[in-house]
Parts: C-alpha cells; sequence; structure tokens
C-alpha cells in the first residue's frame, strides 16, 4: 500500500506551478529512517482552492467558547455567522438546578446595512442589556464577525462598560474570521479571554478533593465527556471543570486548583494548558480517550502522575473489569473490519485520535491529516522553537503571563516533572507523525481535489472526515463517516463509546445498501434464451 | 427546552436576532448557482462563510456542494481582495475546470467595498470560459435575497434576445425550493406540453445518484445555451416573488419578455392560477390528466377535513413558502394564528394580512421577525400544528406541539428535498403529512378506551 514521491507528484502536476510548489510542502510520505520529517502547516489556503477549513469565529465561538452553557454567547455581526454555528456541534450539555442552560438560544446583533455604515456598538450595548435581563446568565461573550474589525467597532470598551453596569463578566473576542489562517486562529483567541476572565476567578484556593483534575479540549460531542468521567470518577479521580464540553463559567473559574490538567485535543486547548502551568504550577498530560488501547495507555499515564499506589489498584482494576468487558464485543466487530484501510483527516487531533480507534478494529490508517493543525501537532512540541511567526499569525495576541502571586503552587516538584516525563507525555505532544507508519501519507489541508485523486490511488475502505467532504467519496461506493458530527451518534470515546463506533462502523461496511449500486440491467443480458425442458 | 423564553411579550428594541429565522445571503447565491449546469459557486470572502455555507447546503440536502472561496486573510481584508480573485480565478478553471464561475460577495468583500466587475475586467479567464457575479451583501435581506440577486446575475450576464420573433417557451423561475419542486413545476409543464426553460434548477445537482462514481458537475442545472435563450421566451413566470420577481423584471427589461409574478405553487389555488397563466399565455387546454390529479386532492381535501378543519397552525420559514403555505391551510379550513418570517419585507405582511383578514381571523403577522418572538406568541395562543424548518422542533418539544417541517433547513429528517410541495401531488403531501402529525398526536394521547383503529 506504500505510496511514493512519483505518485504524489503525478498527482500534484494537475496544478499550476505556484499551486503544486504550495501543496508538495504540505504532504509528507511517512519514512522513519529520515532524523525528521517537516511539514508545512498553519499557512494561508490558497485562493480558489476548495479547502474544508473554517475561519476564526468558528474556533472561538464555534468550538471553544460556545459549548459554555451557563453564558449566553453573542454573536456580533450580520446574521449567518450565528446561525450556522447554533445548535450544530452536538457538544451536549444537561441543564443542571441552576437551569442555566442556553445552548438552544443563538443571538445575533443581526447587523444592518446602517449599522455597517454608522457602527454597531450601540446596537451591541442594547443587545447586551436585553440579554442580560431575559437570561438573567452567568455572564456574556461577544464574538466579533469579519465585518466588525473593518468598521472599528470596539467591542471591548462595550463590554466593558456592560460589565459594571450589569456586574457579571462580559467579555469580548475579537475573532474576525479573516484572522490567521483557520479555525486555530480562534481558538487561541478564545484560550486568552477563557484564561483572563473566566480561570482564577472563583473562590477556591486548593484543590477541592484528592485528585482533582480538569479535563481541557474535550468538548463533549455525541455525550464523550460523560462517558469518559464515567470511569475517571469510579477510579477516584475528581472533576473540577471540563472546557469546554458540558462546561460552565461555574465550573471553569476553578479550574486554577487542580492537581494536573488533561489535554485531549491539543491543538483547541494546549495555549490554556501551558498559561495554566505558568501561572498555576500545574502541569499538564496529553491524553487520548479514543480508543480501548488509548484509553487505557491514558488512565495509566494519569496514575504515574499521582504515583498512589491505591489510585494505580483502583486504576488497573477498573481497566481489567472494563476492557474484559468490551474485548468480546469488538472482537466480533473485528472480523469484519480487520485488514480494512482508512483515511483519517479530521480537525486538529481526531486525525490522530482516531486511528487509535481504527487500529483496535484492525483498520489501517494509510491516509492522515489535518484540517488546521501546526506543524507541532505533526511533528511534536519540540518543534515549537523552530516555528516562525508569520503575517497571519503575529495579528493573534499572544497573551504574556507570569505566575499569579496568591494562587501559584507548584504541583509537583520540579525534578519530579523531569523523571515523569520520561516515562509519560507531562507538559508534552509527540504529534501524529511518530505514530504512523512507514509509506503512509500525511496530508496538512488536504482539499478537494487531492481527496478526489488520493481516494482513486489508494482506495480506502472507509474515509472518515466531514460534513462537507463526506458525499464525495461516498458517490465512489466509499463508506464515509463524520469523525466532527459522528454522524450523529456517539459517544465514540473510552470503553463504551469504542463500543459505539465498532457498531456503527460495521454497520457502514455491511448494509446492503450498497449492493443495490448497480441495477441489474447493466450487467444481465436483455435476451435471455429459454432452454426447453424435455419432454415439451 | 426555551425555560428562559417568558410568556410576557416586551418589545426589545435592539434590533438584535434571538433564534434567527432567517439567515445570510450568499448561502442563497451559492444555492442559486448550483442550479447552472457545470458551474462553481465562488464565495469572495474569508473561507469561513464558504465553510459554513456548504456545511448547512450538504446537512439539507445530503449531496456534495462545492464551492471555492477567495480566502481572504487579514492582508486582503487591508488591501482589497483583487488579487485573492484574481488567482482564485486562476486555479479555479485550471483545477476544477467548470464552465462557468459564479461569484458572491460575502460581507467581509461587501465592506470594503471590493468592486467585482473591475476585477473581472482585467483577470484572466480561459478562452470559451464565462464569470458571472453578485453582490450579496448579508447586512441586507436573507438568503432568500441572496438567491433572488445570483438569479437576477444569471440574466443580466448571459440572458440574450437573439430571435427576431419570441419563441413559444416559458421561463420558470422557481425561487427558493427544493429539486423535488422544481422536478415537479417541470413535470407539470411539461404535461402541458409547453417548452420551457428552468432557472435555475438544481435538479440533478443536489440529489444526484448513487452511482459509483463522483460526479464534479452532475447532469442536472440549466446549461449556459438554454440561460442565453431564456432572453427569446414568450413569458416569464416568477414563482415566488421574494426569490425570483428581480431576475424576471430584469429579463423584461433587457430582453422584452414579459414577467407574470406568481405565488409558488403551493395548494390548490396556487397551482390553479400556475396552470392558468399557462394555459392563457400559451392559449393550451389543461389535459385531463392534470385535472384528474386536482380533482383527487379535492377528493382528499374533502375526505379528511375532519382531520385539520377548524385547527388552528402557527407557520414560519420563507416568505415565498409561507405564503403559498398559509393559502393552503386556509383552503383546507385551518386557522393560521400565527405566521412570520425572518426575511424583511411590508409586502410579506401586506400579503397575509389580506389574507387572514379575507378568511375572517384575528392572527400574527410578522416579517423581519425571529423564532424567539414566534414561541411566544405560541406560549400568549397555543396551537394545534407548527409547520416550519427543524429549527421549529425545539418549540414544538417545549410546548408539545406537533411539528410538520417543511422549508429549508431541514437538517433532522431526510428525503424532503426529493418529495414536492408545489403541484397538487405536493398538496397530497402536505395533506398527507399535516394529517399524520395531528393523528399521531391524537393516538398518542388517547385513553385506551378511546384508541381508535378507524380514524
Ligand atoms: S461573515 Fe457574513 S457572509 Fe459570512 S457567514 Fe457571516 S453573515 Fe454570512
Ligand atoms: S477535536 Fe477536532 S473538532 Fe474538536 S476542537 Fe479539536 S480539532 Fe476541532
Amino acid at each position: 500500500m506504500a505510496v511514493n514521491e512519483k505518485d504524489i507528484d503525478s498527482i500534484l502536476e494537475a496544478y499550476p506551478a505556484k499551486v503544486k510548489r504550495n501543496r508538495k510542502k504540505h504532504i509528507v510520505i511517512k519514512d522513519s529512517s529520515l532524523a525528521h520529517q517537516e511539514i508545512e502547516a498553519n499557512t494561508r489556503t490558497i485562493p480558489g482552492i476548495i479547502t474544508n477549513r473554517g475561519c476564526a469565529y468558528a474556533g472561538c465561538k464555534g468550538v471553544v467558547l460556545g459549548p459554555i452553557k451557563d453564558i449566553v454567547h453573542i454573536t456580533h455581526g450580520p446574521v449567518g455567522c450565528g446561525y450556522y454555528s447554533w445548535l450544530t456541534r452536538r457538544n451536549k450539555a444537561k441543564t443542571l438546578e441552576d437551569g442555566k442552560n442556553y445552548l438552544a438560544y443563538c443571538v445575533t446583533t443581526d447587523m444592518q446595512e446602517t449599522d455597517i455604515v454608522f457602527g454597531g456598538e450601540k446596537k451591541l450595548a442594547k443587545v447586551i442589556d436585553e440579554v442580560v435581563e431575559i437570561f438573567k446568565p452567568n455572564g456574556v461573550t461577544v464574538s466579533a464577525t469579519c465585518p466588525i474589525g473593518l468598521i472599528g467597532d470596539d467591542i471591548n470598551a462595550i463590554a466593558k462598560a456592560a460589565q459594571e453596569k450589569h456586574g457579571i463578566p462580559v467579555m469580548a473576542f475579537s475573532c474576525e474570521g479573516y484572522k490567521g489562517v483557520s479555525q486555530s486562529a480562534g481558538h487561541h483567541i478564545a484560550n486568552n479571554g477563557v484564561l483572563e476572565w473566566m480561570v482564577g476567578k472563583g473562590e477556591m484556593t486548593e484543590a477541592p478533593a484528592k485528585y482533582s483534575i480538569n479535563m481541557l479540549g474535550e468538548y463533549n460531542i455525541g455525550g464523550d465527556s460523560w462517558e469518559i468521567e464515567r470511569f475517571l470518577k469510579e477510579i477516584g479521580y475528581h472533576i473540577i471543570a471540563v472546557a469546554t464540553g458540558d462546561g460552565s463559567y461555574e465550573n471553569l473559574k476553578n479550574t486554577h486548583v487542580a492537581d494536573l490538567n488533561l489535554v485531549q485535543c491539543h491543538r483547541s486547548i494546549n495555549y490554556i494548558a501551558e498559561m495554566l502551568e505558568i501561572k498555576y504550577g500545574t502541569p499538564w498530560l496529553k491524553v487520548n480517550f479514543i480508543g480501548v488501547e488509548a484509553t487505557v495507555k491514558s488512565l495509566r499515564d494519569m496514575a504515574i502522575y499521582f504515583g498512589d499506589p491505591e489510585l494505580i489498584q483502583k486504576t488497573e482494576d477498573v481497566i481489567a473489569r472494563e476492557v474484559a468487558r468490551v474485548e468480546p464485543i469488538l472482537n466480533q466487530y473485528k472480523k469484519i473490519c480487520e485488514g480494512k484501510t482508512a483515511f483519517c483527516f479530521v480537525g486538529g487531533s481526531r486525525g490522530h485520535h482516531y486511528q487509535k480507534l481504527f487500529a483496535d478494529l484492525g483498520i489501517d490508517t494509510v491516509l492522515a491529516g489535518y484540517e488546521f493543525a501546526h506543524r507541532d501537532d505533526y511533528e511534536g512540541r519540540q518543534v515549537i522553537p523552530d516555528i516562525k511567526p508569520d503575517a497571519d499569525s503575529k495579528n493573534i495576541p499572544e497573551l504574556h503571563v507570569e505566575s499569579d502571586k496568591k494562587l501559584f503552587k507548584l504541583k509537583i516538584s520540579p525534578e519530579k516533572a523531569e523523571e515523569l516525563k520520561k516515562k509519560i507525555p507531562l507538559s508534552n505532544y509527540e504529534g501524529m507523525n511518530a505514530e504512523m507508519k512507514d509509506g503512509y501519507l500525511i496530508v496538512d489541508d488536504l482539499n478537494h481535489f487531492e481527496t478526489e485523486r488520493f481516494v482513486e490511488l489508494l482506495k480506502p475502505d472507509i474515509f472518515a472526515s466531514g460534513i462537507k467532504d463526506k458525499f464525495i467519496p461516498q458517490k465512489m461506493g466509499i463508506p464515509s463517516k463524520q469523525i466532527h458530527s459522528y454522524d450523529y451518534s456517539g459517544p465514540y470515546a473510552g470503553f463504551n463509546g469504542a463500543v459505539k463506533f465498532a457498531e456503527d462502523v460495521t454497520a457502514m461496511f455491511t448494509t446492503p445498501t450498497w449492493n443495490f449500486m448497480t441495477p441489474p440491467w447493466k450487467y444481465k443480458p436483455m435476451l435471455e434464451g429459454t432452454v426447453e425442458e424435455e419432454g415439451n | 427546552m426555551l425555560n428562559f423564553t417568558p410568556k410576557e411579550l416586551q418589545e426589545r428594541k435592539s434590533g438584535g436576532m434571538i433564534n434567527p429565522a432567517k439567515t445570510c445571503q450568499p448561502i442563497g447565491a451559492m444555492y442559486a448557482a448550483l442550479g447552472i449546469h457545470r458551474c462553481l459557486p465562488h464565495s469572495h470572502g474569508s473561507q469561513g462563510c464558504c465553510s459554513y455555507h456548504r456545511m448547512h447546503l450538504t446537512r439539507h440536502f445530503r449531496d456534495p456542494v462545492m464551492a471555492s472561496t477567495s480566502s481572504f486573510t487579514e492582508g486582503a481584508s487591508v488591501f482589497g481582495g483583487g488579487a485573492n480573485l484574481k488567482t482564485s480565478i486562476k486555479n479555479v478553471f485550471a483545477i476544477y475546470d467548470p464552465d462557468i464561475m459564479a461569484i458572491h460577495t460575502t460581507c467581509l468583500t461587501e465592506t470594503i467595498g471590493d468592486d467585482i466587475p473591475a476585477y473581472l475586467g482585467t483577470a484572466e479567464i480561459p478562452e470559451g470560459k464565462i464569470v458571472i457575479h453578485c453582490n450579496t451583501p448579508s447586512y441586507v435581506g436573507s438568503h432568500i435575497t441572496g438567491f433572488s440577486n445570483m438569479t437576477k446575475g444569471m440574466v443580466t450576464y448571459l440572458s440574450e434576445a437573439s430571435t427576431e420573433t419570441k419563441k413559444e417557451q416559458v421561463n420558470l423561475i422557481p425561487g427558493f425550493v427544493n429539486p423535488g419542486d422544481m422536478r415537479e413545476i417541470k413535470r407539470l409543464v411539461k404535461v402541458m406540453g409547453i417548452n420551457f426553460i428552468m432557472f435555475p434548477d438544481t435538479s440533478g445537482v443536489v440529489d444526484s445518484p448513487m452511482t459509483g462514481k463522483f460526479e464534479m458537475y452532475p447532469k442536472g442545472g440549466t446549461t449556459i445555451g438554454e440561460l442565453k435563450d431564456t432572453g427569446n421566451s414568450r413569458l416569464t413566470l416568477a414563482l415566488g416573488s421574494f426569490a425570483s420577481t428581480d431576475a424576471s423584471l430584469a429579463l423584461e427589461r433587457k430582453c422584452k419578455v414579459p414577467a407574470k409574478i406568481m405565488k409558488t405553487p403551493i395548494g390548490v389555488k396556487a397551482t390553479d392560477e400556475f396552470l392558468m397563466a399557462l394555459r392563457n399565455g400559451f392559449v393550451k387546454e389543461i389535459p385531463y390528466e392534470l385535472e384528474e390529479e386536482r380533482g383527487q386532492l379535492v377528493d382528499i381535501m374533502t375526505d379528511t377535513h375532519y382531520h385539520f378543519h377548524g385547527k388552528k397552525v402557527a407557520v414560519f420559514g420563507d416568505p415565498d413558502i409561507v405564503i403559498g403555505l398559509t393559502e393552503f391551510v386556509l383552503s383546507l379550513g385551518m386557522i393560521p394564528v400565527h405566521v412570520l418570517t425572518g426575511t424583511p419585507g411590508n409586502a410579506f405582511e401586506k400579503e397575509l394580512r389580506a389574507m387572514l383578514l379575507e378568511a375572517g381571523i384575528k392572527g400574527n403577522v410578522k416579517a423581519s421577525g425571529d423564532l424567539f418572538e414566534f414561541h411566544q406568541w405560541i406560549k400568549n395562543e397555543t396551537v394545534d400544528l407548527i409547520i416550519g424548518n427543524t429549527y421549529g422542533k425545539y418549540i414544538a418539544r417545549a410546548e408539545d406541539i406537533p411539528l410538520v417541517r417543511v422549508g429549508f433547513p431541514i437538517l433532522d429528517r431526510s428525503v424532503h428535498s426529493y418529495m414536492p410541495i408545489v403541484g397538487y401531488k405536493g398538496a397530497m403531501r402536505l395533506i398527507e403529512m399535516i394529517s399524520g402529525a395531528l393523528l399521531d398526536k391524537q393516538d398518542r394521547d388517547a385513553a385506551d378506551e378511546d384508541f381508535e383503529l378507524v380514524m
């Protein structure tokens, strides 16, 4: 199945020269005999290319802020952006006693022509007043869309005034869609705001229980985080906050007291993880709860971090029981899935995470990539110092944090941390490339043209991506799985999630519907000879 | 569910929307452009808009929606998007090879005032290829306005009056409806035996068959030749005044093709009017086949009237669809007490108020409304049924009222885009859905002793 440079060249041949030169740097054939393989990422999408990428607003309001349920999220701009990010991501949230869950509400300033000409500040201020009066939320966010920055509305000033007026946090995010080169810019902008305005605002000064943790970069798509919490709680962990799936301002404001931060989606949340370490002395651990093997490893890494024999024992007990429970079921599905191949092209972490779940089922990922990741998500965090900031990354403000005088508390000694780093991914992410097999393809910002060509070349058995490209391979007869929205199923995380995923993927392979793709008249002759029976 | 929506109606003065009943122009323009054969819609702005629009259309149609973007960065926003557009044009034709590229703008490019025609003047467009454009500022109108603007763009760029006398053919502008509706409208006109050009025509594009092959440009869509020829037709029927008027009037001005603006043919009355316009315009008898269909519809309406007669209904969605639906539910003897669209337009309110007045119904009517207010109306005067798009399901659940899904977008059910709501057949389907929803609720709530076999 291995691909070679010639195959790639012959595909890229169809591009205009400039496009070809550019795209070539985003495609790598894994070769472990080389000391290091560099891939270009987080650079501009070429105009005219059919890309899957979205914008900074989508990354900020859509991904990071949107799931926070007890806050009303206002989209400041014309109607569309708010509309499309309303209830479309499947970040589930339970309503607690206080009743404060606003996820079914989409608030937009619905800017009109006069607002564009004369400015939308007054309108925004009025919308905030109305929203506070109607919903009485624990906070308000304001996310700016493309025109806002251009017409020069000072959303920070409006937010500040509203905060003073109403006595609740009102937080402004300048996440205009043209910032950066993808959703990734928006993650960063949102991370800065969450750290600045939410984290550390709670009353807690120390961890409320033994083994207190935060789960960062987990968005509870299809209920993932509930499944993860199920066994984490059983093992004895106390989860202070999830950022941001089923998340709330009420919980996020106490993130600073945790003993450890787990990082699930590295791309979208690593800024907060890093800043929490600097500001409050809490290290982070890269985990992956997608796939049984990955989940088991993550649980063991967590136990190693705390190093408590009792916790280690409990971890092993839960692992033993859960694995014994799900393995026989997975083995049944594996009979159908084993030996098949997949493409896995998703966002900024799942392109890596889901390879583990496919592997549990005996499915080999022959092409993987991210839509909006950076080089460190591919090559590992050690490359971060080598990444040169360009014009597009420079316009995203870096939040410079220092250790918090009152609340900084080193959770483990520097020596202990160094020792642990040899065993577990503590404050480190190795990236996707390390785990890809030789000869397999890594493609950044895979676009429509390449999707079609690579599918023809490698003929995968399953294509895992998003909604915009889902139906393209499917028309070719290749089952296509949405890994952003799970095709409205899930959870796919943890032990129960692996079973659900196996069930869904197997159904995609075995659905009888594929058998009807070719009508019988395409392969049966029109004139069928009749053989006369003897005696007639 | 929606627990923060208070019953008490208080005027919100900000002009903001809570739970909008409309979306932005470009998605409508993109959808219209998909209705041209071998066309690649192009979104001139940052890539986020294009991504959102493709996502939403794909979820509604469950079919590939191809479109490219100028992928603005901050630099382009400051210095203008000319370079991005020119690069886009070059790459689109080199890589995706459409026959025609249909550019629409976005908030961003409108705010900075990008001058598309000026850019096109200096862009390298390959020999034999065509680029058209329309402006779609999202801070004006709605997705319906965007659809209308792109349809008008087809006329301004392509329609030609090239024959001395007009041809015996009719232009049909279907408006923002599903491909299933477009197919049904075309069928009616075929049965009438009249030659026609439908534009835009997304049938065969966003309802393409599974064949084992991906076609970037499927079989469907109005061809460029047909679009040119619209200038030679004898008559244009603009179905749905909000989505189709502008194009039909542009065609009248440019090529002297008389325009007749009509309702989207939803329900018996509007379908009658549609067929009458064809009959009178082309002096053709209505064939028995259609008369039979109509008779069947009226038969069904009468036979089952007790399923829906006198029931109160709340309707929301896009203006042309809501106007048609309201007229139809009135002809079923239902009582539309709340009628709302998110799209701005006094004509909507005027037309519906007149309809309700004639039926002696006092109801709420609003254009530029949102679903927050719509829900409040229902809290103040409850209804037996809600008709609208998928977003209505939250209100339906909060108030335990059945919902019939009609319009755009429908994200949680399938097949709808293949099935018509227009014409007599479409009306039958609407009755099936309305009756079914009402009776399902009756069954669900019935005590054992009241649970009936025959209804
Ligand atoms: S920026 Fe404008 S055009 Fe783009 S999605 Fe938002 S409202 Fe629509
Ligand atoms: S897991 Fe994927 S979809 Fe979720 S935030 Fe990360 S990159 Fe986005």
